[in-house]
């Protein structure tokens, strides 16, 4: 009998007759609670990722601003990403050893997580490239779309439903391996920054950067 | 009854008795010191994130059901999950026990031509030996987890499911570096953030030249096919997208049904196991992505012999987030290395035992206090301290004749008649020497053995 065959026969003689009771989902599910900016930016601070939180209108402006704050010379966007983001940003394919090279990676994102500070990436869409894209750099800005941050994992879990490809980011890369003590930027980016395009702010001119 | 004749798995499932091998790490106060601080530690952080869901409750209670649901019906999801990997493009293939496992990996990467892969961390890889497997084919398999890191540069072994390197101190961390971690700075000091420095600069260069990664997966989704990884350090992303093929081990018991179930172990996972809200990093691929050409091994290795046990399967529903190995008060303790199985604390007390069979562990049901702290930890509601009672059991009935069984049995033959009990409680003198000189062996190491008394009670109550 090959493997699989005597695998599946051992499970059936293995499992019980009896059917257990219906999952009970009486969880907060999607849909149920408001999405919160405020604590979305609070969440993503906590993990040490830089916020600024900015109406719609300046989000360019504000790229800008953070790249050259950073110093990045290099700078690598998504393909698809307005061009009006990082005009002088590469946007063909690039290899790793390119991407090893570069100072700045800058992409969108498909949905964030308000309750938790998490972004998640889908690499099928163009605004987000491929996985190498937002691993090898040291520095990834991505861009939020107020209308793209959910209450809760439920909330993002259901619009994910069918993306083959997912990374979900909450904070740059860490690890508590040493004694507990929490290290940022072991393998993936060391600075995650993450820029806020609000509507309901308006005009407001506010540049909330965390340090 | 039905769970006796299913095989039993292998691998690294068993070590030296757990009172023994606990000896030694009783005796070592520094790494009490170092488990009491991390475990501590973690505890609260762990206690903070849940307490700030309010629909923790339902959550346990819908993840402990969504796993029951996977059980009850494990074979039919299994091939929704093939069928889904094949469909997308990724071989599938299955493994009976541990030594199948390996193989089927190694000839997968003996195939590929390379001589090195690089690991994500993975409890399946490290209970069937995998490493020892590849090493023994001339393949070096490099492990990228900073914790796995420190084991391996070692040559030492994992203490705990998530980090593994708990039991070291950095002093320690910074020695075996020095000492093992080729070309790595003299000078490195021991601060976290150095150490942490030098394993990125030794494994960049890795992440980018080797072609074959080997990863686990927290979670396999039934419906789409979907693997999921969920990380920390972004070591799992550099192994799961660089490399152009990808082996994935997993345990016939990590399916969950659909997509959707997702959102209540994406909520308990993160928050039960290093107490945060979300952990940095969790990759989810489904089918070969980006080129790549992707494999999954699907793993028994004794676990439908757990799934046979009506009254120990639930040990299944486990995620290895290791709550019950950081609340714990024995393995706080006696560390990981103690209990000799891949899977150490209270989950390992359970699961370690039912997967290779109670005769190969019969000292891990023992290793607890029954304080039930582990089982309100637990984000699937494992009620281990009622499973171990009950492999207590098992193995008892296992192990019919040990001198403890044959004593107990005289002593019942003794005490059921009057008249023997009388002239047993006689013998009290030739007891007092007696138990001077008769090796009780698993009795007095852990009990006083009480000196009888020179006269019954009956026989000074007769003579008063």
């Amino acid at each position: 009998m090959s493997a699989r065959d005597e695998v599946l026969a051992r499970v059936r003689r293995a499992k019980g007759p009896d059917q257990p009771p219906p999952v009970p989902r009486d969880y907060r599910a999607a849909g149920t609670r408001e999405v919160d900016l405020a604590l979305f930016a609070e969440r993503l601070r906590d993990y040490r990722a830089r916020v600024r939180v900015v109406p719609a209108d300046r989000v360019a402006e504000t790229v800008a601003e953070a790249l050259r704050e950073r110093g990045a010379r290099t700078v690598v966007a998504a393909p698809g990403t307005p061009p009006e983001w990082a005009p002088a940003a590469i946007r063909t394919p690039v290899g790793v050893a390119d991407l090893e090279r570069a100072d700045a990676v800058v992409t969108g994102c498909r949905v964030a997580i308000a309750e938790t500070g998490t972004i998640v990436l889908d690499h099928d869409a163009p605004d987000q490239g491929p996985r190498a894209l937002t691993l090898v750099p040291d520095y990834h800005l991505v861009v939020v779309r107020e209308e793209q941050v959910v209450a809760g994992v439920p909330d993002a879990v259901a619009r994910l439903a069918g993306v083959r490809t997912q990374t979900w980011v909450s904070g740059p890369s860490a690890t508590s391996d040493i004694e507990l003590e929490r290290v940022e930027g072991v393998h993936g980016p060391r600075t995650l920054e993450v820029v806020i395009a609000s509507h309901m702010m308006g005009g407001t001119d506010r540049n909330d950067d965390s340090r | 009854m039905t769970f006796l004749g299913m095989p039993a798995g292998r691998g690294n499932l068993t070590g030296a008795p757990f009172p023994e091998a606990a000896r030694t790490a009783l005796k070592d106060a520094q790494l009490r010191r170092n488990l009491a601080k991390a475990t501590t530690t973690i505890r609260a952080k762990r206690a903070g994130v849940v307490a700030e869901l309010p629909d923790w409750a339902e959550l346990r209670a819908a993840g402990a059901a969504i796993k029951d649901q996977v059980l009850a019906d494990l074979d039919e999801h299994l091939v929704r999950f093939e069928e889904a990997l094949t469909a997308r493009g990724t071989t599938v293939h299955w493994a009976r026990d541990a030594d199948e496992a390996n193989r089927v990996v190694t000839d997968l990467v003996l195939a590929t031509g390379t001589e090195e892969v690089i690991k994500v961390k993975s409890m399946a890889t490290a209970e069937i030996g995998l490493n020892e497997a590849l090493a023994a084919v001339g393949v070096h398999a490099v492990e990228t987890d900073l914790a796995e890191l420190i084991v391996q540069l070692g040559n030492d072994r994992s203490s705990h499911i998530l980090v593994p390197a708990i039991h070291r101190g950095r002093a320690e961390i910074r020695e075996i570096f020095r000492r093992h971690m080729p070309g790595v700075d003299p000078d490195l000091t021991a601060d976290p953030r150095a150490l942490a420095e030098a394993a990125r600069k030794h494994l960049r260069h890795k992440f980018l030249t080797v072609d074959v990664a080997v990863s686990g997966a927290n979670f396999g989704i039934a419906d789409t096919g979907s693997l999921v990884v969920v990380e920390s350090e972004g070591n799992g992303r550099m192994c799961l997208t660089l490399p152009r093929t990808l082996i994935s081990v997993v345990g016939i018991e990590k399916l969950l049904p659909s997509w959707r179930d997702l959102e209540v172990f994406l909520q308990l996972l993160p928050r039960s196991s290093t107490g945060e809200r979300m952990n940095p990093y969790t990759s989810v691929w489904t089918g070969p992505t980006e080129g790549q050409t992707s494999h999954v091994v699907l793993v028994d290795n004794g676990r439908t012999a757990t799934l046979a046990d009506p009254d120990g399967r639930a040990a299944l529903r486990c995620i290895r987030c290791s709550a019950c190995l950081n609340s714990c008060p024995v393995y706080e303790r006696t560390g990981g290395h103690a209990y000799g199985s891949t899977y150490p604390g209270p989950i390992g007390a359970v699961l370690s035992p039912q997967l290779t069979g109670v005769v190969e562990n019969p000292t891990l049901p023992f290793a607890s206090s029954l304080c039930g702290v582990c089982y309100d930890v637990c984000p699937v509601a494992i009620d281990i301290p009622s499973m171990l009672v009950h492999l207590r059991g098992r193995v008892t009935e296992a192990k019919r004749t040990t001198p403890e069984s044959t004593a107990m049995r005289a002593l019942a033959w003794v005490m059921s008649d009057a008249r023997r009990w009388r002239r047993f409680t006689r013998l009290g003198k030739f007891g007092r020497t007696a138990s001077r000189h008769v090796p009780l062996p698993g009795w007095s190491v852990a009990r006083d053995v009480p000196r009888p008394p020179e006269e019954t009670f009956r026989d000074w109550w007769e003579a008063r």
